[in-house]
């Protein structure tokens, strides 16, 4: 008993610099973003990444805090923003309603369906826990066309987000208004998701990921554990429902299927399940993908699911756990040797990667394109898709790209060791 | 009566295509503890593989062919693939395999195109074999049944009876021991993933012409047959077939006749409130049973996961 009292003595203050640094920061980027990128579609582009990003974290806190891989995961925040539609078109109700307390229904929704089917579906972690979300999700999805009168069948429902209770005289008629309510939901909700992964809930949820059996010889229920985790999640899951709600007025199927499940899965993977922020990355850098990428090809899902694949066969902690091995090389002062291998590496690869991905698109061009339209444009060039010379630039760039990246790669992981080992006599 | 007799066809064929999908899956699930959520997607690979060679060489020597070819191309996947993400353990496989049905889906898209292919059934095989009462049975039905008839035979038999099936039994459960013992494990593994993908092809080859040969059919029937083995119990071979064809049953059933919610509830003594579009009741009033179909298989797992969830024949502690 002694030791313990003595340990909590020396606890460090809960508010740091450190800690609260990231916060600050992230407070005063979502605050001046709309000044930097002001034109109407980068704000729809950053309200859409608002709301995925409430999702991925929410998701995350499944996938990356809980060790539970869910396919059917829409569900909760297609169903809370469907309650939130719903709410919406209650005229009396909804007239009484400032706009931005809306979330929370929605959050509640989500909350209660996860309550019913975590109920069931957390008796198991894993394989089973997925086929069951999956299962669950697939039901949920097909009931949208049955049950017409929640769902609103295949055209889906919508509502009118102005009619609410003006809001310190805002009536949400613009975007940039609705920018910034996404953007309170999501510092809000992404606090409260960080500050539940340093509950002892949160802890437990970490304790029977890693070893159930463990957890439960401490005497907690692995199962219960696991439940709380999930129906925290569906909460706030609803709550990026109800910002979708506000944001698009309407939800259709498309928010409950199968490909929007994947989808989350994809960009939380991508950005990598084990750090908190990873989440962010994954649903920033997807969203751009899927936008940039989208304007530019037809084959952009082919890209992705390529990146996601690499991802999950060769960096497995995602692009958090990326940026995160660089940690010891900063701690030690030793990033400057890797700036040189660095270079030497990307530039071919990149190059490996524009080239290969030219020889796709040439192919794709010269078999799908309609009769007779044979000129293609790639990389601001336009040529011939059925021109040798064509063919054979781009074979070569991809050829020489990799043979270049694969002469670069042994000096680089060289690099990579010298700089991860502590000089002799500074480890001391 | 005659009706039912077509049905119960209709539902076995279905059934068994089910099957052929999921004992592959189920198989592999019990030997690496691995779902295979690509597996439909393989199912997929099948039918194309088998449409591509039937353009030149004819649908017989299409369905010898595509089958090994998919095996061949699982069994790459993992040695390469999966053996890899194998030491991240559970998750990372799934994940992954959900991956590799993304890349498959989009690579299908890519080289053969959004729409459907034209896969047809053999010219032979285009005449009614019997009739029951005015309904047509084709023949390639017929077919179909024989084909997943036979391939479950053949399975239980080298599963059963020869020396290759014992080794592979006595892997699925102990698998140090058999090692051990001087058997090359991560071949057997191999080799079992080769075969399951090979059946999925197998299925696919058959089903094309019949369900159409399009990217999203994978998708379509993945679900379902991960629905099948959870009923039947992960990593039951006979759970998947009871619960394969319970499932085609099941679904064909509801298909054919049309039970509607209103008849019931009236029965039961209800009153239709009307007008019915007025009422918040009006989706449970207007349900009818074909309409449903489609989504019985997962309210039947969910009913059974909630009352025993382990599957119909599941262990414990599988």
């Amino acid at each position: 008993m002694t030791d313990l009292t003595q340990k909590t003595a020396h606890v460090p203050p809960a508010v740091t610099l450190g800690n609260t640094l990231p916060w600050i920061l992230s407070i005063a980027f979502l605050a001046i973003a709309p000044q930097i990128f002001s034109s109407n579609s980068a704000i729809t582009i950053m309200n859409q990444m608002g709301i995925t990003i409430v999702f991925a974290l929410a998701y995350n806190m499944l996938l990356g805090q809980g060790g539970m891989l869910s396919f059917g995961h829409a569900v909760y925040m297609g169903v809370g923003g469907f309650a939130c539609v719903h709410i919406m078109n209650m005229e009396t109700f909804f007239s009484y309603l400032p706009l931005p307390f809306l979330p929370i229904f929605g959050g509640v929704v989500g909350m209660l369906l996860a309550v019913i089917v975590g109920s069931f579906s957390t008796r198991r972690a894993g394989t089973v826990f997925a086929m069951i979300s999956l299962g669950v999700g697939e039901l949920i999805a097909a009931c949208s066309v049955i049950i017409v009168v929640f769902f609103g069948g295949e055209e889906g429902i919508s509502g009118d987000r102005t009619y609410g209770m003006p809001f310190f005289g805002i009536e949400f008629l613009q975007h940039i208004e609705v920018y910034y309510l996404t953007a309170f939901w999501l510092l809000l909700s992404a606090f409260l998701m960080f500050m539940f992964s340093r509950t002892p809930v949160g802890r437990m949820a970490n304790a029977v990921r890693d070893n159930p059996e463990r957890a439960e010889f401490l005497g907690y229920s692995s199962r219960w554990v696991r439940f709380y985790s999930f129906v925290a999640s569906g909460f706030f899951c609803g709550i990026a429902g109800g910002l979708f709600a506000i944001n698009y007025e309407i939800l259709t199927e498309e928010n409950l299927n199968l490909a929007t499940s994947g989808g989350i899965l994809l960009m939380t993977f991508l950005g990598g399940a084990g750090f908190f922020f990873g989440p962010v990355i994954g649903a920033v850098v997807f969203i751009l993908l899927q936008t940039v990428l989208g304007l530019q090809t037809d084959l952009w899902a082919l890209y992705v699911g390529a990146l996601f694949l690499a991802t999950v066969m060769f960096f497995p902690g995602g692009f958090a756990g990326l940026l995160m091995m660089h940690v010891t090389p900063i701690r030690l002062g030793k990033m400057h040797v890797l700036y040189v291998p660095y270079l030497k590496t990307f530039i071919p690869g990149i190059l490996a990667v524009l080239g290969i991905c030219s020889v796709i698109e040439i192919v794709f061009h010269a078999r799908h394109a309609p009769l007779g339209d044979e000129d293609m444009t790639i990389f601001w060039t336009t040529f011939n898709s059925h021109s040798i010379v064509a063919w054979i630039v781009a074979i070569a760039i991809a050829v020489i790209g990799v043979w270049l990246t694969k002469k670069a790669a042994p000096g680089l992981v060289e690099a990579w060791h010298e700089a991860n080992t502590p000089d002799k006599g500074a480890s001391a | 009566m005659d009706l039912v007799l077509v049905n119960l066809i209709d539902g076995l064929v279905t059934g068994l295509l089910l099957f052929m999908l999921s004992a592959g899956l189920t198989l592999i699930f019990s030997m690496m503890g691995v779902l295979n959520f690509a597996h439909a997607s393989f199912y997929m690979l099948g039918a194309y593989f088998a449409y591509q060679i039937s353009v030149y060489l004819g649908f017989w020597v299409g369905l010898l062919l595509a089958p090994p070819l998919v095996g061949v191309l699982g069994a790459l996947v993992e040695r390469y693939g999966l053996r890899r993400v194998h030491q991240y353990g559970h998750v990372p496989e799934l994940i992954f395999t959900f991956g590799l049905a993304l890349m498959i889906e989009e690579l299908v898209q890519f080289i053969w195109g959004r729409n459907a292919v034209n896969y047809v059934s053999p010219e032979i095989l285009n005449f009614t074999a019997f009739s029951i009462a005015g309904n047509a049975i084709p023949a390639y039905k017929v077919f179909m049944i024989f084909i997943s008839l036979g391939i479950f035979i053949a399975l239980l038999y080298v599963l059963t009876k020869t020396r290759v099936g014992m080794i592979i039994q006595a892997a699925l459960s102990y698998p140090r021991t058999v090692e051990a013992l001087g058997h090359n494990v991560p071949l057997i593994f191999m080799g079992v993933f080769g075969v399951g993908t090979a059946l999925a092809g197998v299925a696919g080859v058959i089903a094309g012409p019949v369900l159409s040969t399009f990217p999203g059919m994978a998708i379509v029937l993945g679900s379902i047959v991960f629905v099948t083995i959870v009923i039947g119990g992960l990593g039951s071979l006979g759970g998947a077939l009871v619960a394969s064809l319970l499932i085609g049953w099941l679904t064909t059933f509801a298909k054919a006749y049309n039970i509607r919610m209103e008849d019931i509830l009236t029965g039961v003594g209800f009153s239709k409130p009307e007008p019915i579009w007025d009422s918040m009741w009006q989706d449970l009033w207007t349900i009818t049973s074909p309409q449903i179909a489609d989504i019985l298989p997962y309210l039947l797992m969910v009913l059974i996961l909630v009352f025993r969830p382990y599957g119909l024949f599941g262990k414990r502690d599988a």
